[in-house]
């Protein structure tokens, strides 16, 4: 195997280069049959992050992981199961999507002061097999809700592949 | 001084990276600290730990990573096609009424799969600073010139052979606020995608020949020499162009593909 390029952090000054309209809405907020999934990113002190960027890949509803082109200019098409959402000042993300046919979103994590991307995955609450720790929590609105702690007493378990 | 503050974050003490001074600390202490940690294993993935990038204490994770196989969405990575993205979208000089001020550069390479196989048709998304290092970002305060006619943000999909190519401004350096003196070598930014959701990468190019690169913690939290080569461009003269632009080449090489790799399942 070629050895890999390494990674960089992402740095401070993403947003304008990554952030787009409609990046964080996999489907239309509120669109009929939409979840919200929301959450916010913590520093080793308990601090939001206010400079990460999260990015979900999913199913769509029935299952199938789609194929197709179109998140970077979303115009009520297709729907791609790909979205990345810059955190706020307080550390919050959001996505307006579908739950997925399979049981989780996989989940990659940057951050300004992290050297390279964290992957992880948010498992639906009903999910059998869930890893420890990584299942979101059902709102009483409906939403769900999952945080993200880069360190500390609640560390998020992040993972690495046979081939990272 | 660094063991004890590393001691205190792990007893959960709030704030523990305020003890260090940005004002006070030197490069040479930089330096010194990054020196200490290469005399370690090298390592050709950046440390997430790596105390001489002050804002990693409190942002890396402290327990290991858990292997665990792909499966699902994790086998598919986005698709992007030309609808997401304008040929224009990969001419950095050409995005505003007039032309940017500074050095013209060609940026080209390929994008290979860790067996060397090209990442065809996917998404490259790049930024940078102008030619004085300021970035137009609202958080920038560095006191240089905004560039009217620049944004240093472009994008464009990767050919059928795995080519990327952009026209920009060479970056400038610029400082910030790590330690006293600190500033970042000349990069551009560079996110890409290959064909697994795994092999999501974001990274920084770097220009041949940098004298700040060897002082910089966050180039140097890659602590194997060879694979913080792989992030250092190449000039390339064939790609200078005759009283236009100059040329660099810089191949990008993700990790490892699993969608053939793993065993066929049979469901
Ligand atoms: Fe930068």
């Amino acid at each position: 195997m070629t050895e890999a390029t390494p990674g960089q952090t992402v740095g401070p000054f993403f947003h304008h280069a990554l952030a787009y309209p409609g990046d964080s809405e996999l489907v239309p907020f509120g669109a009929a049959g939409s979840v919200v999934l929301h959450g916010h990113v913590y520093d080793g002190a308990g601090d939001p992050v206010p400079d990460a960027m999260i990015e979900i890949r999913q199913a769509d509803a029935s299952g199938v992981v789609p194929a197709v082109g179109g998140s970077l200019r979303r115009r009520g098409s297709a729907f791609t199961g790909w979205g990345r959402c810059c955190t706020d000042a307080a550390g919050h993300y959001w996505f307006s999507t579908v739950e997925p046919g399979l049981p989780f979103f996989a989940v990659t994590v940057f951050a300004r002061g992290l050297l390279d991307r964290l992957f992880t995955r948010i498992y639906l609450p009903d999910a059998t097999d869930a890893v420890d720790g990584l299942v979101a929590t059902r709102e009483t609105d409906g939403r769900l809700r999952f945080d993200i702690h880069l360190q500390g007493p609640s560390e998020t378990v992040f993972f690495t592949f046979p081939r990272t | 001084m660094l063991s004890v503050q590393r001691k205190t974050l792990v007893d959960g003490v709030r704030h523990a990276s305020l003890a260090f001074d940005p004002v006070t600390t030197s490069q040479h202490e930089i330096s010194d600290e990054i020196a200490k940690i290469h005399a370690d294993a090298p390592a050709g993935a950046p440390l997430l730990d790596f105390p001489p990038y002050r804002s990693t204490l409190l942002r890396h994770p402290t327990k290991e990573l858990q292997l665990v196989d792909p499966e699902g969405a994790e086998l598919l990575a986005p698709v992007f096609g030309h609808s997401d993205v304008a040929p224009v979208e990969a001419d950095l000089t050409v995005q505003r009424g007039g032309e940017p001020i500074g050095e013209r550069i060609r940026v080209h390479g390929r994008v290979l799969d860790g067996d060397g196989r090209p990442v065809r048709r996917q998404l490259v998304e790049i930024w940078q600073a102008n030619a004085a290092g300021r970035y137009s970002h609202q958080g920038d305060q560095h006191p240089a010139p905004l560039d009217p006619n620049f944004t240093g943000v472009g994008r464009c999909l990767t050919d059928d052979d795995g080519w990327y190519s952009f026209t920009s401004i060479k970056p400038g350096p610029y400082p910030w606020r790590n330690h006293h003196n600190a500033w970042r070598p000349a990069h551009i930014h560079f996110s890409l995608f290959g064909t697994d959701f795994t092999q999501r990468l974001i990274t920084q190019m770097y220009f041949p020949g940098d004298q700040l690169l060897a002082l910089d913690p966050i180039a140097q939290s890659i602590t194997d020499p060879a694979a913080r080569s792989r992030l250092i461009a190449s000039y390339d003269h064939s790609r200078s162009e005759h009283e236009w632009l100059l040329g660099y080449r810089w191949d990008i090489v993700l990790t490892g593909s699993h969608a053939t790799y793993l065993e066929p399942s049979d469901d």
